[in-house]
């Protein structure tokens, strides 16, 4: 259909020659300030093609004026930002672990550095609070496997527990039962005895029987009185926190299979700064030993 | 009311008067566009009373603009010692001896509501004092208009210098004019930036480049926005843009004072030859002095009107004129309807200052004035808040005792360095303690005017008999300066069911 132009009678304006329902459209111009917002745009997109990165070739991409490159800018803020953190690193290089604690400034920097570290590496086991779980310390309270003095800390934060690795924390106890080293129900008399141990009641027959046993297999690591020993990391039984769970079960269980977690080094991962604020973050928080 | 009849401009023509031939040209033109051009308005220079405050309100205003950055203010060492300064960077606000924290902005929210409904008074009382005497647009419209005498003349001088072809000499009055105004501006947007740094050090790093940022662009925008709304859009800004003529609809009623024709006196209004008779007639000559004069180009004789800014120019011209022609002053006067419309049936005219609405914002700017100074005047020395640990909440130890965490960030308001001792009330028996602090004394030294944030353990004995939650307080001391917060004790023990 030929588009027939004709001019509005009431407006004066051609229309475009189309007809809808009896309905004409009028051609008028496009708003002034809209076309030059338009040229504008055209304007502003060569001249982004020439002063910026913009089109890719067959090997690499055209670099434009500016040499803009957003790679180069992360790596410069990342650069500005180690030299920023590089007087709190420095002040916690100088000074000594008790120093830290002691200066309300460092000790308030150590904290938020120790926090940010702590919720990056340390919550998936300790948990956000470091209140811990089944299996895992909690670094909260004022009970200690390894020590709980902020050297200590520093160094079970360091090398680990159980890595394997020269200097790491090493101690294994022994799976009494999955290893046959004692019978099921010697297994069982113990678990009276540790029972006992922590100030409930127990069955007095089997605590008897157990005494022995606990005296040539146990006492070595845990003392003669079960208090525990902090060199070889073996916990106290005397007292109300139990690693593994504080029931029967989990205590049958422990002698049964003697877990053992293991913590990574973290020498290498964290600088050394980091790990002194980290140490003190931990120490101040379970109110300091 | 009146709809605004402006005898100064030439009628303009209405949208609809714009014939479908004349759109059918596809031009827009002036008469039919969106907005109406603006008519230029030359006011004329007058003398009188109130011309008179205003060169005073004039000069009052712009000394308070100018100079208040300059005056020094004893403070103690590493403390501003200026007397008025908005300190972003260092997050304060001092004003004498008075020094505000951010957190203190209610005061100045309480000082902005007072400001209002001063304003709301004065209004109701006086009308539009604000719009005509103190505010900056009429200030520094007012200068401007100095300076375009200064270089073009009077209005009639002007009127013809606008009509006239460009010569040399229109063209170096034009230029210098804009100059000057752009001078003006500058030192406008220059004044304002002294408010928020050090002014001594802000003039000197300002001109070799070492100033912030933001005072070159707060300078620029000031004196952008000085020269734009004082030298070209000057009345458009109160009639277009400002929302105080509106507001002020709702403030003003027939009882307020306001800039008023007296029409009871001026009618019949109609030129008058020296020794006619005054029989028969009023007083208004009608020879358009209160027009030219008017800096908003409105007629005043037309009643109270948005444009009008109460300045009462229009006043001092028709003084002179009734002087000259020996009639009495005060045909266009600062006076009420009420009064006018009295004297127009012939009865006593009263002016009633104590009407409910003055009483009602009277008191209410009486409440918030009242209460902001109150604030201002008992605020505390030293703020404590206390943030409990959330994650763990308690924390039981190998005995059986239980530790709860917090941390308390106390707030030293002063100009010293003050160590504050901690105390916790609230858990009998409980030990309270501090990370690497000596036992049984828990204190932080907190520096001038800072925040300290300390952790503090509070630590019940084994065995006591404790609720589940357990209200205590927070108690810090220094010399001269306390505070308390209170905070609760979870034990740990179960909720009773």
């Amino acid at each position: 259909m030929a588009l027939e132009r004709e001019t509005d009678d009431h407006t004066g304006v051609e229309t475009t020659g189309h007809e809808w329902d009896g309905i004409k459209e009028l051609d008028n111009p496009l708003p002034r300030w809209w076309l030059w917002v338009w040229y504008g745009t055209i304007a502003f997109s060569i001249a982004y093609w020439v002063a910026m990165p913009a089109w890719p070739g067959l090997h690499g991409y055209t670099k434009g004026l500016l040499h803009k490159s957003d790679r180069a800018e992360v790596a410069q803020q990342l650069a500005a930002l180690d030299v920023q953190r590089g007087a709190g690193a420095a002040m916690l290089r100088t000074a000594s672990l008790e120093q830290i604690e002691k200066d309300p400034k460092l000790q308030a920097y150590a904290q938020q550095v120790g926090q940010s570290v702590f919720g990056d590496n340390c919550a998936t086991c300790h948990g956000i609070g470091g209140t811990g779980g089944k299996g895992y310390p909690n670094l909260r309270d004022d009970v200690w496997l390894w020590g709980g003095k902020l050297e200590d800390i520093q160094y079970t934060i360091t090398h680990g527990v159980r890595t394997g690795a020269d200097g790491a924390r090493m101690s294994q106890m022994p799976a009494f039962g999955r290893d046959e080293l004692l019978k099921p129900e010697q297994i069982d008399d113990l678990t009276e005895y540790v029972v006992k141990l922590s100030g409930r009641p127990a069955d007095a027959g089997a605590v008897a029987r157990a005494a022995p046993i606990f005296a040539t297999q146990c006492s070595a690591c845990h003392g003669p009185e079960g208090k525990g020993n902090q060199q070889v990391g073996a916990p106290n039984l005397t007292d109300g926190e139990w690693l593994y769970g504080a029931d029967r079960a989990a205590i049958r269980g422990q002698i049964f299979a003697g877990n053992g977690g293991v913590m990574p080094t973290w020498q290498g991962r964290l600088s050394p700064e980091t790990i002194k604020a980290l140490a003190v973050y931990v120490h101040s928080n379970a109110g300091g030993q | 009311m009146p709809t605004l009849i402006d005898n100064t401009r030439p009628k303009t023509q209405t949208r609809t008067a714009v014939s479908a031939a004349a759109r059918a040209k596809g031009k827009s033109q002036a008469a039919g566009g969106l907005y109406k051009p603006r008519q230029p308005i030359y006011p004329k220079l007058v003398h009188g009373k109130w011309r008179t405050i205003k060169w005073a309100m004039l000069i009052a205003t712009l000394a308070v603009y100018y100079v208040t950055p300059w005056i020094r203010w004893h403070r103690p060492d590493g403390f501003p010692q200026q007397a008025a300064l908005v300190d972003f960077t260092g997050r304060r606000f001092y004003f004498f001896d008075i020094q505000l924290w951010p957190q203190e902005v209610y005061i100045f929210t309480g000082v902005l509501i007072a400001a209002a409904l001063a304003l709301f008074l004065v209004t109701a009382l006086f009308g539009r004092l604000w719009c005509g005497y103190a505010c900056p647009q009429t200030v520094w419209t007012d200068l401007y208009i100095v300076v375009e005498r200064l270089f073009e003349g009077d209005r009639n001088a002007r009127m013809r210098l606008d009509a006239a072809p460009w010569s040399f000499d229109k063209a170096w009055r034009k230029i210098g004019k804009h100059l000057v105004w752009l001078g003006i501006a500058f030192g406008t947007g220059g004044a304002w930036i002294f408010y928020f740094h050090d002014a001594p050090t802000l003039i000197r790093t300002f001109w070799i480049g070492q100033a912030p940022a933001t005072a070159y662009v707060s300078c620029g925008l000031l004196t952008a926005t000085t020269y734009i709304f004082a030298g070209w859009m000057r009345e458009q800004v109160c009639t277009y843009m400002c929302p105080w003529p509106r507001i002020q609809g709702a403030m003003l009623d027939e009882h307020s004072l306001q800039v008023t024709y007296l029409r009871d006196r001026g009618e019949t209004r109609g030129p008058h030859k020296k020794g006619q008779s005054w029989e028969g007639r009023g007083d208004c000559i009608d020879c358009r002095q209160c027009v030219v004069v008017c800096p908003m180009g409105i007629d005043i004789r037309d009643g109270s009107q948005l444009e009008c800014i109460n300045c009462g120019l229009c006043v001092d011209a028709c003084d002179e004129m009734m002087v000259k022609v020996g009639r009495p002053t005060g045909l266009i006067a600062y006076d009420t309807d009420h009064a006018v419309a009295s004297r127009a049936c012939g009865q006593k005219s009263v002016y009633k200052p104590v009407r409910s609405r003055t009483v009602y914002y009277a008191a209410a700017l009486a409440v918030v004035g009242g209460l902001t100074l109150w604030s201002l005047v008992t605020r505390p020395k030293a703020d404590l808040h206390v943030i409990r640990d959330r994650n763990p909440i308690f924390v039981r130890m190998h005995d059986g005792a239980v530790r709860d965490g917090y941390t308390l960030k106390i707030t030293n308001r002063t100009f010293v360095d003050r160590r504050f001792q901690i105390a916790f009330d609230g858990v009998a028996g409980a030990r309270l303690s501090q990370p690497g602090g000596e036992p049984g004394r828990v204190s932080v030294l907190v520096p001038a005017d800072q925040v300290a944030s300390v952790r503090v353990f509070v630590t019940a004995p084994p065995a006591a008999d404790l609720a589940a939650s357990v209200p205590g307080r927070f108690i810090v001391r220094a010399d001269g300066a306390a505070a308390e917060a209170k905070t609760v004790f979870l034990s740990g023990a179960a909720n009773p069911q």
